[in-house]
């Protein structure tokens, strides 16, 4: 949690470059020239950033409620009981299920996207700019758009209203939770956010494939469409493909804005994040408990991630060839 | 192939792109207001949650403005968890220096709020005397009690008289009529999108309390469990009106022909009004079993000093200027924007609004079917109860289990607080 209130912090920090020194100098040595330019970042990824990390583990260690700067040290308990804790360890569970939806749904349509985009004679710089614009939307607003005009209960909802055209009964969206309809609402309304980010990202991918493959191909007898997309199109799109997975894997542990506006006062449909939130600034302020959960998390994405590197082969990239 | 590949993608550039995307996120969260306005070194900081009522926001900052000791700033708390804003920035150097909030014991227990006996003793007498009970422990008095809020159910008759339904008198009568009133446009009843507003009436009407006189568990009976079955029969009938654009306390679900009874509260008494004229009718939360009576949740808000405060001083100053001297502000407050009743008899008794037709009746269903807070009736407790409601009400869990867990978790809080 900590990040997100030092982000505002880090601001400031950025500005403060050290002055230049003269000309000469500048040129001469190289050593000064690296700490002119990274000095300033490091300085604030130092503080913003590893301090925050550092101050969370320490914090983990001890009973901090309503403080930052505890005394009484319990050692390991906070972690014994955040994975005994039914409520945490069921966020992990909604978390990949909701990777499991978000990541393969946003990666195929974001890559449907660019593929008619890239497709389009005319008109293309405007659908490019369409489709990307749900990006400067915040999760906040769409959130709230998503619940009071297009999925709300009753029967002047944009859903179910057409719903009502085929004579289907006014459905409750996010109230109930069974069926379990409050997950449409979540992943339709991050689809729409971020599809348009990583089809820009597809859109150069593609626009990077030599032509004279697909001429090379053409030649061999290769048809069009399917085959080629199948055998030329996606290969060459892996290296992208394997990073908009492992962004779109970090994005979805992040969720938080959604979930949290969308569905208040649940026991269910809440990922890691809200979890930690509720225990660590709720009401109860456990910064303790909060803290081991979020080292634990942090753990656990450090894991996955290797994990995928190691079966993607992401990031062997140059050096390997 | 390798030559030919579009491997523009190695750690570096995903680095980037990750960093880039923080970047845009630190950029959108720029411009936040800190909450200090001005910076002036003596100035106090006030928190409010935001009223729906037209007018009272600048009502709020007018009678900030026309104190002259000192510059008070006024925060106005939009969204639907202003509880946990408040906590969080009661920790910070940012804490607002007075509040509005409800009376809970743990923010006495942890030093959090000032002792405001000295300012509200003299005119103790002219005070509600469940409010002042409502706020006191140990003879000290924590909070001066602005506004009380009953909530209870307002109906439309019409609609109850075209589907031959009497006003219910107990909730299985409740859940018969939401069926009768339910047509192709307009749901029986709406009890807020999440139910938490009907928590506590529910349990006071099956003739339980949160806690008894001794601080212990009050809500685990049998009425109770009998009530959480109703209501769960109820949510799952289709004649509930859920996701509703606008929550309880707002009164557009009955205003805009969406629900036949709703749930809200006495503030909303006048927009009512307006909008149905006549055609309006007010009931308390129908008793649960045989054991039960008709109950009525007087909510409220209190001011409350910052005991962290750099500002103490000043800040009872305020309250005691403000809450206690200004009877006009007071009367102004509780009655010019929506219904509220002061907690003042001098002003209650001369609150001529309050006199006759409806709000006459809610004041009579505040008297006398009313449950006032319990001090030790802690935020962390509220928030259990609202899992059992999420667990046996909204989802199909068995009552009796999603009421043990409570029990655990209150137990824990009330060992915490008072050992």
């Amino acid at each position: 949690m900590s990040t997100t209130t030092t982000r505002d912090l880090a601001r400031p920090a950025k500005a403060k470059a050290p002055k230049a020194g003269p000309r000469r100098r500048l040129r001469g040595s190289r050593t000064f020239n690296f700490w002119l330019f990274t000095g300033p970042f490091l300085a604030g990824l130092l503080v913003f950033v590893y301090i925050p990390i550092g101050w969370s583990i320490y914090l983990s260690f001890f009973e901090a409620r309503f403080t930052v700067t505890p005394s009484e040290f319990v050692g390991f308990a906070h972690y014994r009981e955040m994975l005994q804790n039914d409520d945490f360890m069921g966020s992990l569970v909604t978390f990949t299920l909701f990777a499991a939806i978000i990541v393969p749904t946003t990666w195929a349509l974001s890559l449907g996207l660019a593929l008619l985009v890239n497709r389009l004679r005319f008109m293309r710089a405007f659908f490019r700019s369409v489709f990307f614009l749900p990006t400067a939307c915040s999760y906040v607003a769409a959130s709230l758009i998503w619940k009071m005009s297009i999925f709300n209960g009753v029967r002047f909802g944009l859903a179910n209203t057409v719903l009502g055209w085929f004579g289907v009964e006014n459905i409750a969206w996010l109230a109930n939770p069974d069926p379990p309809w409050y997950w449409l609402v979540i992943v339709t309304a991050r689809l729409w956010l971020q599809s348009g980010f990583y089809m820009i990202l597809f859109l150069a991918a593609l626009q990077n494939i030599p032509k004279e493959l697909y001429e090379a191909a053409a030649i061999d007898g290769a048809k069009q469409g399917w085959q080629t997309f199948r055998h030329i199109t996606l290969p060459q799109l892996r290296a992208t493909s394997t990073a908009v997975i492992l962004l779109l894997l970090v994005a979805a542990y992040q969720a938080f804005d959604e979930f949290f506006n969308l569905l208040a006062r649940t026991t269910w449909g809440r990922p890691p994040l809200v979890e930690l939130y509720y225990i660590a600034l709720g009401q109860e302020q456990d910064y303790g408990r909060g803290s081991a959960g979020a080292v634990i998390l942090t753990l656990l994405i450090c894991v996955v991630t290797l994990f995928q590197g190691k079966i993607m082969g992401f990031g062997r990239g140059e050096e390997s060839k | 192939m390798s030559a030919l590949s579009n491997n523009n993608w190695d750690r570096r550039t995903v680095l980037r792109a990750a960093l880039g995307l923080t970047a845009a996120g630190t950029l959108a969260a720029c411009g936040s207001n800190t909450g200090r306005g001005g910076g002036s070194g003596n100035g106090l900081v006030q928190y409010f949650h935001a009223y729906g009522e037209a007018g009272t926001e600048q009502a709020i900052k007018r009678y900030a403005k026309a104190y002259k000791k000192a510059n008070v700033t006024t925060q106005w708390i939009t969204g639907s968890n202003f509880e946990s804003k408040l906590f969080a920035a009661l920790l910070t150097d940012q804490a607002p220096d007075l509040f509005e909030f409800h009376p809970q014991y743990q923010l006495i227990e942890s030093g959090q709020v000032a002792d405001l006996t000295d300012i509200v003793a003299p005119v103790k007498d002219d005070f509600n005397q469940a409010d002042i009970a409502s706020h006191t422990v140990d003879g000290k008095i924590y909070g001066v009690r602005m506004i009380d809020d009953p909530q209870f159910f307002f109906y439309r008759k019409s609609m109850l008289e075209k589907a031959g339904v009497q006003p219910p008198t107990t909730l299985e009568e409740l859940v018969e009529a939401a069926a009768k009133l339910t047509t192709s446009k307009v749901k029986g009843v709406f009890l807020g999108n999440d139910l938490h507003a009907v928590i506590q009436p529910m349990i006071y009407a099956a003739g339980a309390d949160t806690l008894n006189d001794k601080n212990e568990i009050a809500y685990h009976t049998d009425g109770v469990v009998e009530g959480l079955k109703q209501m769960r029969k109820l949510f799952t009938s289709g004649d509930l009106l859920l996701d509703a654009p606008a929550d309880f306390w707002d009164p557009s679900a009955l205003n805009q022909g969406l629900c036949a009874i709703q749930w809200c509260g006495m503030w909303a008494m006048p927009q009512f009004q307006q909008a149905l004229g006549d055609d309006l009718g007010i009931m308390p939360f129908p008793k649960v079993g045989d054991a039960g009576k008709p109950a009525v949740y007087n909510g409220g808000w209190s001011m409350f000093v910052n005991a962290k405060s750099k500002n103490v001083d000043a800040a009872k100053e305020y309250v005691k200027w403000l809450w206690i001297d200004q009877k006009e502000y007071q009367e102004d407050w509780a009655l010019s924007y929506g219904f509220h009743i002061p907690p003042r008899t001098s002003i209650a008794q001369s609150a001529e609004k309050l006199k006759s037709g409806l709000p006459a009746e809610g004041v009579k269903l505040f008297n006398e079917f009313g449950h006032f807070d319990r001090i030790g009736w802690t935020q962390a407790m509220i928030t259990a109860t609202e899992d059992v409601f999420a667990n046996s009400v909204r989802k199909d869990g068995d009552p009796e289990a999603a009421l043990d867990a409570c029990d655990k978790k209150v137990n824990a809080e009330l060992k915490k607080l008072f050992g």
